[in-house]
């Protein structure tokens, strides 16, 4: 009993931090609904300048206080992002208004070799650390019902949490300013905004900068927890299943999503996974979320996807 | 002035329904095909057969079956390295389980496997539509990329579960060399190409088009959605299933689960975009783009700095192979957002009333 | 003129270029040996590769920089492969007829390796595999053109085990242990399981796998097993990202990572440099080298390559664990090279036939060793027409949290049960091919 609330506790956590990705996919296909193949590239490159600026910072302007260090890493990083969502939206998005899915998915593929590479020239390809401050050791809770305590993972506590103010902050931002609601016109029905005034290009501008920061935020977690190389861009394929089977354009879906992928795909994994010789967890995750989607097409918390004749 | 039909009138309803109409057409695919068959092993290297023509051949022949599900029946699918992997791990047992297995019928059978595959992953593209039927097809993906890695009788038990094939003949034919290597592909590539060609314009390939058009209107007006769409991934595996099996008995000869991976998922399904959903000559177009400019980069950019005198590393070249690429796919897509089968087409267009346009 | 215009006039253009670019390289008449060198310098194992990779230039600049190898000059060419099987092959394509003739291959990749094993002797091109590839290439009865020089996983597998019987106290008291291999899931990954199903046998510990998806960036599942398995030792076979992302989730689940072996592919800087104290006390074995930064070759590069500006990578890297096995590398290629001479004419470019022949008759002595710069990082290697391998020597390296220090003794694997896997699976796959084994003859030109 105790190991299975070990796994379950587990499996909550990792589901948090794919859903941490999976917000990024989600805000830009509801603003803009443009699938955003780049969102893997940007998280990599997100961390990538955090993980350098963290380094040179202090070596720049001569400081030895780590926090500092973060905050200004973090605050520069946020601001290369803002950079390269104007370019983005400048350079591609605005040529290709009104085109269709396949044509945008292929544009975002471009982007995201394109940061790939910049990405590596900038700051390298080696592996970075990013450090700030997570504790790496386990702690122990309710040792008095279990014998030995149930083991829960700390720096994945810590994630969860960071990720839940996010997702606060997103949900506030998108209900309660005007800016938000916006965005939610936006994600509607882009001629019928355009048509009330809303300007096009400057919301894109600020869903690829917002998602830019969530890809941030991702990358800062996922380059503590893994350390900042190249990999960390194909996280985004386990967050695929958590957007799908929540909803493509929904924030709350993501989070749902990505706790029942998370808890599925490690229960999976732990006790069916031995009697198929292991290795089941990532293509259970694709048929958990194919199963849901058999009884709810387009995702638990998605639009309904209403087709006319 | 050369392009255009004057005088050429069809007098029968098969020659009005020709693949190519136009005459000067058919002399040129003519002519391409000839040269391909005849003129391209007089004049290539080596190197020019392996590393450029064979990868692009079958590239582009798996590129014709995503097309064909992608393009012409709007069913997008992410799991076409999973089907190349059936082929060419059925096409392998067939080949080596059975003996005095002939090599194409291996092949067959390899594709033939990839479509009862295709068929099963093919199943929820009933229910589910659009990116969601795409994320849901990396299941396929993922499973087979595991089920190739666990189940030990796909690789013959081998116990670091990789395959190899050799001895590849053909009625008495060896197939060694380049050459023949290239010839062989040759052949599957344009039987198929023309057999999708004809199949996209029959009965069926209407089907598939009015699915992918609108395909609630498609039901209402009596095309059984269930029928279309399946055989589309049906048709659609067993072309990639071939390419697959080919893809690693003719190019690699020994293979892993990682060499049809999701990175060729995706690979197959950019080419087909790139080059131009629905036009069975766009997923030429696109495997030649997607193929030929990383190496044409890899090659061109040392030499480009070899101009200035600037000795780049070769992970600068691949970092800015990486960019161009990418800048150049974004840049393709602003200029013309249906792919190079369209832009093509405009170019034949224009070349209808060159010099007289108006 | 309109995008449009521009770009069908560009396409042609670039028809016409590539096609002018894309020609070989004229067959001039070789002055010099050419090395091809295939790295990946970008992607997923970049920096696993590139230590590699700084090293053989290196030590290749080295060899040039004593002379060449008796007065021939060594050339070579960098490609990108990117880990990618098929870029791998069309490196191979590219560069096997330049210069003269590529002298060996070293692939860097177990799927690069596999897809070349079928070229290779077409083209008449030896392989060099140092440390990886099949364990089964040792038979040079059937695998004529490949040389897992040094050792193979079959060899690691063999001496995690004896270590491990070593520390309870003899391999009779592994009894009744278990021992959880986690494990890359690609062949590379599955390599050693066979040998230690055979120990299990043998010695009656239980064997667990637990395979990880690549490129093994989510561990969390695999670990709870562990917890709740509660293995006595884990091995760890895993490159790249798997590897660190393995020791912090150990630290996460608190597993003692004393008590966890890595192949030596999972005993480099990179795996451990980024967990720093929270990998301390992870051991490793290693291909007879670990972190050299004293050995005299080293000394030797830092003088006569960085001291005149023309290193390859880092001041820093020189020494490190994969930079020592790149050089490694190297200095077997050259060693190769210049066994060939003593056949087939001292100063003279060796084809890709000769120098398979040296790689076959390598002799490297310790006294050869200690002269070539060696002393104290290499044992003798000597190779024959049977065994491609050459040495079987292998020793345990532990990570204090800042660097790499030996923790035992030299280990040979134990020939005894290596030798007869070896034969069968070589022999299974001769008749899978339809080749004949070598006969003495043919061993003997």
């Amino acid at each position: 009993m105790a190991f299975f609330l070990e796994t379950l506790f587990g499996g909550l956590m990792a589901g948090m931090l794919y859903s941490l990705v999976a917000l990024g996919f989600v805000l830009i296909f509801k603003a803009s609904g443009v699938f955003n193949f780049a969102q893997g590239a940007m998280v990599l490159f997100a961390a990538l300048a955090m993980a350098r600026f963290s380094e040179w910072l202090p070596q720049w302007f001569g400081f030895e206080s780590l926090l500092l260090a973060n905050v200004l890493a973090f605050a520069l990083a946020a601001l290369l992002m803002f950079a390269l969502a104007w370019l983005i939206e400048a350079l591609v998005l605005r040529h290709l208004v009104n085109q269709e899915g396949a044509t945008l998915l292929m544009a975002t593929l471009g982007i995201a070799y394109f940061i790939d590479g910049l990405g590596q020239t900038i700051f390298g390809s080696d592996i970075y650390q990013i450090n700030i401050g997570m504790p790496k050791d386990p702690i122990f809770v309710l040792e008095g019902t279990f014998e030995g305590g149930l083991l829960l993972n700390q720096e994945d506590l810590f994630a969860a949490g960071i990720a839940a103010v996010l997702v606060a902050a997103l949900s506030l931002f998108f209900q309660k300013t005007s800016t938000g609601r916006a965005l939610r016109a936006v994600a509607d029905d882009h001629q019928a905004a355009q048509s009330i005034g809303i300007p096009l290009n400057r919301i894109w501008v600020i869903v690829w900068c917002v998602a830019g920061i969530v890809a941030l935020v991702a990358g800062m977690i996922w380059g503590s927890k893994l350390g900042v190389q190249f990999s960390l861009s194909t996280v985004a394929l386990r967050a695929l299943p958590v957007i799908i089977l929540g909803g493509l354009t929904s924030v709350p879906g993501a989070i749902v999503g990505g706790l029942i992928i998370g808890v599925g795909e490690k229960l999976s994994e732990v006790y069916l996974g031995p009697y198929v010789g292991g290795g089941i967890e990532i293509w259970f995750a694709y048929v958990l979320a194919l199963v849901f989607l058999l009884f709810r097409p387009q995702g638990l918390f998605g639009e309904k996807i209403i087709d006319r004749v | 002035m050369i392009y255009r039909e004057n005088g050429q009138f069809k007098t029968s309803y098969r020659e009005d329904q020709q693949i190519f109409p136009i005459a000067q057409d058919r002399w040129f695919i003519l002519a391409l095909v000839a040269f391909a068959f005849v003129g391209v092993p007089l004049l290539a290297d080596e190197y020019f057969f392996r590393a450029i023509l064979i990868p692009f051949l079958i590239l582009s022949l798996a590129a014709i079956g995503v097309n064909i599900l992608v393009g012409y029946c709007g069913q997008i699918s992410l799991g076409s390295g999973a089907f190349m992997a059936v082929g060419a791990y059925m096409a392998y047992n067939a080949f080596i389980r059975v003996e005095g297995m002939p090599l194409i019928a291996a092949l067959i059978i390899g594709g033939l496997c990839a479509t009862i595959v295709g068929i099963i992953f093919g199943i929820p593209s009933l229910r589910v539509k659009g990116l969601y039927l795409a994320v849901a097809t990396l299941a396929a993906q993922f499973f087979c990329d595991w089920a190739f890695l666990r189940i030990g009788w796909f690789t013959n038990n081998n116990p670091s579960g990789s395959v190899s094939v050799s001895n590849l003949s053909v009625l008495g034919w060896t197939i060694d060399t380049p050459m023949e290597k290239y010839l062989f592909c040759l052949t599957f590539v344009v039987v198929f190409a023309l057999l999708a060609k004809n199949l996209v314009r029959s009965a069926i390939g209407r089907e598939w088009m009015a699915i992918r058009d609108m395909d609630v209107a498609a039901a209402v007006i009596g095309i059984r959605p269930v029928y279309a769409k399946l055989s589309a991934f049906a048709v659609s595996s067993f072309i990639i299933g071939v390419a697959g099996a080919l893809w690693g008995f003719v190019h690699l000869g020994s293979w892993e689960p990682a060499a049809f991976s999701i990175d060729r998922s995706f690979q197959l399904l950019f080419m087909v975009i790139i080059g131009g959903l629905g036009s069975i000559m766009g997923s030429f177009f696109g495997a030649a783009f997607i193929v030929l400019l990383p190496i044409f980069l890899n090659q061109f950019l040392p030499w480009l700095g070899g101009l200035f005198g600037i000795a780049i590393s070769t992970a600068t070249v691949s970092h800015t192979e990486h960019m161009i690429f990418g800048a150049l796919i974004v840049w393709f897509l602003i200029v013309e957002p249906h792919g190079l089968a369209k832009l093509w087409s405009i170019g034949k267009q224009k070349l209808r009333i060159w010099p007289f346009p108006h | 003129m309109k995008p449009r215009s521009a770009l069908l006039a560009a396409a042609a253009a670039s028809a016409l270029l590539s096609s002018a670019l894309l020609g070989n390289a004229a067959y001039a008449q070789a002055k010099e040996q050419f090395f091809p060198v295939l790295v990946y310098r970008t992607g997923a194992f970049a920096p696993n590769g590139v230590p590699w990779a700084n090293g053989f230039v290196d030590y290749l600049k080295l060899t040039n920089a004593r002379g060449g190898i008796n007065g021939v000059k060594i050339v070579w060419e960098e490609c990108e492969t990117g880990y990618a099987t098929d870029r791998g092959v069309e490196c191979y394509e590219r560069l096997k007829g330049k210069n003269g003739g590529a002298t060996m291959f070293q692939p860097l990749s177990t799927g690069i390796t596999f897809a070349l094993t079928e070229k290779a002797p077409v083209d008449k091109i030896p392989l060099i595999t140092a440390g990886y590839g099949r364990s089964e290439s040792q038979d040079g009865g059937v695998f004529k053109w490949n040389f897992p020089l040094a050792g193979t996983y079959w060899v690691a597998a063999d001496v995690l085990i004896q270590h491990i019987g070593k520390k309870e106290g003899g391999l009779a008291n592994l009894k009744g242990k278990k021992i959880a291999l986690v494990y890359h899931d690609s062949p590379f990954g599955k390599e050693p399981i066979p040998l230690l199903q055979e120990r299990a046998a043998m010695h009656g510990f239980q064997l667990s796998l637990l395979p990880v998806t690549s490129p093994g960036v989510e561990q969390k599942s695999t670990w709870l097993q562990i917890r709740q398995q509660r293995p006595d030792y884990i091995l760890l076979w895993g490159w790249g990202v798997m590897n660190s992302t393995a020791l912090k989730e150990a630290q996460a689940v608190g597993y003692p990572r004393e008590k966890m072996y890595g192949v030596w592919w999972a005993g480099a800087e990179p795996d451990v440099k980024d967990v720093g104290m929270g990998a301390k006390g992870y051991n490793a074995i290693t291909m007879q080298h670990g972190a050299e930064p004293n050995a005299p070759f080293i000394k030797e590069i830092l003088e006569k390559v960085h001291g005149k500006g023309q290193g390859t990578g880092p001041k820093e890297e020189v020494g490190s664990v994969l930079y020592v096995r790149g050089a490694m590398s190297a200095m077997l290629a050259v060693e190769g090279v210049r066994a060939a001479q003593e056949r087939f004419g001292k100063g003279k470019v060796m084809t890709g036939e000769q120098v398979r022949w040296g790689l076959e008759n390598l002799n490297l002595t310790q006294a050869k060793l200690d002269a070539l710069g060696f002393k104290g990082v290499m044992r003798p290697i000597s190779t024959s027409c049977q065994d491609h391998m050459g040495a079987a020597w292998a020793r345990i390296h532990t990570w204090d949290g800042t660097k790499w220090q030996f923790t035992s003794d030299w280990y040979q694997a134990d020939e005894q049960i290596i030798k007869p896997m070896v034969r069968a699976a070589a022999d299974k796959y001769a008749a899978e091919k339809k080749i004949q084994r070598r006969t003495p003859q043919d061993c003997q030109s």
